[in-house]
């Protein structure tokens, strides 16, 4: 599940649930949705709510960090803790780990 | 040194992406016997998924097949899971572990992380595979708990 707060061109995108092969197709639509209608200067994806999150989870942060990048914005991952924060560092994406928030 | 078995569970299951959530859940029940931490279940879980993952996405490449998984528990805190899968087996399991090798095409958007993280997650990850036959991932895991 995901909840959109929308202030003009900063997206942030609260992300719910476990995020594995099964439940990345979901995420994966309804951000590209976000991103095209959008079209954002910053999207922040929110892990606050993320249970549990494997390799396919960092398959869909780099699928969506493409997307925002194609549409000159850029992306930030903010409240994303222990395995979670250290499968993004294994990805080699800590730079998008933001401590504090950016809005 | 010979490892002696404590506990034994085998699940066998449809090679379908809604089970993994089901596996890594199974395999968090398992080893809950041992009063794990929190981030000693939460490793085996990540391990877990990458793994049934991987059969499911390469080994059966989304048709029809079994994925099995064995839990044993050995005496120590030894916890060891074997993934196995009846699919298209590793040529080249060397390769395959290297950080961001991946077969997968783009728009699956894989990064070839998913053995890189079993290592990290795990103390030993082993592959035995046959083209053509199948794959084993062996995890292994010793637990100190609470
Ligand atoms: N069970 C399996 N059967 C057949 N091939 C496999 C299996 N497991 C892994 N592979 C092969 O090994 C490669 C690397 O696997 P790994 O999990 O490291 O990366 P990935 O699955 O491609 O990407 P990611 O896990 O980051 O989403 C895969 O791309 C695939 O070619
Ligand atoms: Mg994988």
């Amino acid at each position: 599940m995901l909840k959109i707060y929308n202030d003009g061109k900063r997206i942030t995108a609260a992300l719910y649930g476990d995020i594995d092969h099964h439940a990345a197709r979901e995420f994966r639509t309804a951000l590209d949705d976000v991103i095209a209608r959008s079209r954002p200067e910053l999207l922040v994806l929110d892990m606050e709510n993320v249970g549990f999150m494997d390799s396919s989870g960092v398959g869909l942060i780099l699928g969506r960090m493409r997307a925002v990048n194609d549409v000159g914005g850029e992306i930030l991952i903010k409240n994303a803790r222990g395995e979670i924060a250290e499968m993004i560092r294994l990805s080699g994406l800590s730079s998008l780990i933001v401590t504090k928030t950016t809005n | 040194m010979k490892k002696i078995l404590i506990n034994e569970c085998v699940l066998r299951f449809p090679a379908i992406s809604r089970n993994e959530s089901l596996s890594r859940s199974a395999a968090a029940a398992f080893v809950l016997q041992l009063d794990p931490t929190v981030e000693e279940t939460a490793a085996i879980k990540t391990a877990v998924s990458e793994a049934v993952t991987n059969a499911i996405v390469h080994g059966y490449r989304n048709t029809k097949g079994t994925v099995e998984m064995i839990m044993r528990l050995y005496e120590g805190n030894l916890v060891q899971i074997i993934i196995k899968d009846k699919g298209c087996g590793i040529p080249d399991v060397k390769a395959a572990m290297e950080p961001e090798f991946s077969t997968a095409p783009p728009e699956e958007e894989r990064s070839g992380l998913g053995f890189t993280v079993m290592e990290s997650f795990m103390d030993k990850v082993r592959v035995r595979s046959a083209e053509g036959k199948g794959t084993a991932v062996v995890l292994e895991k010793t637990l100190i708990g609470k």
